[in-house]
């Protein structure tokens, strides 16, 4: 492997453009955290990774947009996977289209659809904020890849769910205050798409969301 | 010139500090112990508070060489915290309003630690680590309100240091949390404990009983020190900290973190941190226990830069509240 180049640091470990078979890929590696003891690193580093190969290929099965898993390396702890070099973080997506609020409410329902996709087939994200959402422009609509899985698992576990869909928004509403409506369109999708089975984990985030709010928070 | 009095008291700590344009005067402090394997509990340190409160008054005032009808504002927690210490502190701030005449600003707690922290550190804006006691969040300012990014799903990581403490009958003097930080420095052995991390949200509460159920068997055994039951919950909670924190830094973007808060004087959690910012280019800021640890002068700081907006509260606002979520408050005196 050449032509190795850092494109950026995310929250578990560093992400490489590189050339693997012809083809322009991404390598996540998942370097030595040296502020934390060495079994735990190296224990956390491998339930990571792990995870996160199993999830990808869960979804790639069940027709989920993910990148396509090439290879993986537990020992250099490296994934090596299909470069989406033409789609943007959902983040940066809705910061730069603030203004175009259909847009930004349109890819509100594409996520709430593939969500939905996701947890029927009992995956658990673990991690969904807009940091790990891709967003590819098309001609029609835009297509909504999910990466980093490395707290991911699966679950059929109605409270799971709920609290997978809690994180997101917590994250959304954090990041994108004045982002009226998103997250409305996205549960609305997410209730369309999943049906019967998955409006249970609509109503249990009602009960996660109260339980959340009420927590004291002593000083 | 403006003069600021900061009144805290909603934990075990109680503190009055005084600043003159935003420089500190004085920041005298009591802090209520409890015998080893007690914790404690709002009537008692209420207690202790109201025994203690006017004479920490006339030690601030006498080491800042002011007396109170220079005082433009007289700062008190609004909140968070237990219901008690609270009450009884906003009734010295209240009392102190109407015999001076002195406007009341009403500060949340967890304002006032960032605030000081930004202050005495110069951080700018930076992804701000808060733990303490009765808290645990990960925090980034964004669009005039600190906004919560993460935090702890169940107990806090103070909280669960204090308890553990209590397991081992460790003394309270000076904090529990202390004495866990200098026996874990001497322990070598890692004891697997539970792990929890979602996102960026942390939960204590399934170590903690681990420990519960576990830890007199293990020392009875000889298998593990206290040493080493101390360094290994601060190894993993910490960890679990660090790594929330770096998820939320690489999520906003942002290269400094900021520890404030009690836990936050840890140094093996200031050493960790600071690895981890060093791995990604990036920078920590931190203080010491005279302004990690619950004080009067973080409380006058929040309310110094409120006053300088024109914030104060009136009397009849001027009650406190148990819960005060930090992104309940409007940040109108930063511009960007
Ligand atoms: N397959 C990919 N194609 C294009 N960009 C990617 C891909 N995987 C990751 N990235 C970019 O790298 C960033 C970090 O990757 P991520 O898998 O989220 O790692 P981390 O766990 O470190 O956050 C992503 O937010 C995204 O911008
Ligand atoms: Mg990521």
């Amino acid at each position: 492997m050449n032509d190795v180049s850092l494109i950026t640091q995310g929250a578990e470990g560093r992400v490489f453009n590189a050339k693997f078979l012809g083809k322009n890929v991404i390598i996540k590696h998942r370097f030595k955290k040296t502020y934390r003891h060495p079994d735990l690193d190296d224990y956390l580093t491998k339930e990571r990774i792990k995870a996160e190969v199993k999830s990808l290929v869960r979804c790639r099965m069940v027709g989920i947009n993910v990148p396509a898993l090439y290879d993986v390396n537990l020992h250099a702890s490296e994934i090596v996977m299909e470069n989406l070099d033409d789609a943007i973080q959902a983040r940066k997506f809705i910061y730069e289209r603030k203004a175009d609020r259909s847009e930004v409410l349109g890819i509100g329902k594409e996520i709430g659809a593939v969500l939905a996709k996701l947890h029927s087939n009992d995956i658990v994200h673990g991690d969904l904020t807009t940091s790990n959402i891709l967003i590819r422009p098309s001609s029609e609509k835009p297509i909504v890849y999910l990466i980093d899985f490395g707290l991911s698992y699966v679950s059929d576990k109605i409270e799971d769910k709920a609290v997978d869909l809690y994180v997101l928004e917590r994250a959304v509403s954090s990041t994108h205050p004045d982002s009226d409506g998103f997250l409305e369109v996205l549960w609305e999708a997410y209730r369309e798409k999943g049906g019967k089975k998955l409006n249970s984990v609509l109503l249990k985030l009602d009960e996660v969301r109260t339980r959340g709010r009420k927590k004291l928070c002593f000083g | 010139m403006t003069i600021i009095i900061g009144m805290e008291g909603s934990a075990n700590k109680i503190g009055i500090g005084i600043l003159k344009n935003g420089e500190i005067l004085s920041n005298p402090r009591k802090t209520y112990i409890t015998p080893p394997g007690l914790g404690f509990i709002p009537s008692e340190t209420a207690k202790h508070h109201q025994g203690c409160v006017l004479e920490i008054l006339d030690e601030a005032l006498r080491e800042a060489n002011v007396s109170l009808k220079e005082v433009d504002a007289i700062a008190f927690t609004k909140g968070p915290g237990m219901a008690a210490p609270l009450l009884t502190v906003a009734l010295v701030a209240r009392t102190l309003s109407l015999m001076w005449n002195i406007p009341l600003i009403g500060v949340n707690h967890c304002i006032g630690h960032i605030e000081m922290a930004r202050a005495i550190t110069g951080a700018n804006n930076p992804t701000v680590l808060y733990v303490s006691g009765g808290n645990t969040q990960v925090i980034a300012y964004l669009e005039k309100k600190y906004r919560i990014f993460g935090e702890t799903i169940d107990i806090a990581v103070g909280n669960c240091l204090d308890r553990f403490a209590r397991i081992l009958m460790l003394s309270n003097d000076p904090s529990p949390g202390y004495n866990i930080e200098k026996l874990a420095e001497k322990g070598k052995k890692l004891l697997t404990l539970p792990y929890c991390v979602k996102g960026m949200d942390v939960s204590f509460s399934g170590i903690l009983s681990f420990l519960e159920e576990r830890a007199n068997n293990l020392l009875k055994k000889g298998e593990y020190t206290k040493e080493d039951l101390c360094f290994s919950l601060q190894e993993t909670i910490f960890a679990m900290l660090v790594e929330t924190t770096e998820r939320a830094m690489a999520h906003c973007g942002s290269s400094e973190v900021l520890i404030c808060g009690g836990v936050g004087c840890n140094k093996r959690l200031q050493s960790m941190m600071n690895t981890m910012c060093e791995e990604r280019c990036g920078r920590l800021y931190a203080t010491d226990e005279r302004f990690c640890i619950d004080n009067g002068a973080m409380i006058a700081q929040a309310g110094y830069l409120m006053f300088k907006c024109g914030i104060t509260t009136s009397l009849k606002d001027s009650w406190v509240t148990q819960r005060f979520r930090t992104d309940d408050v409007l940040v109108t005196w930063r511009d960007d």
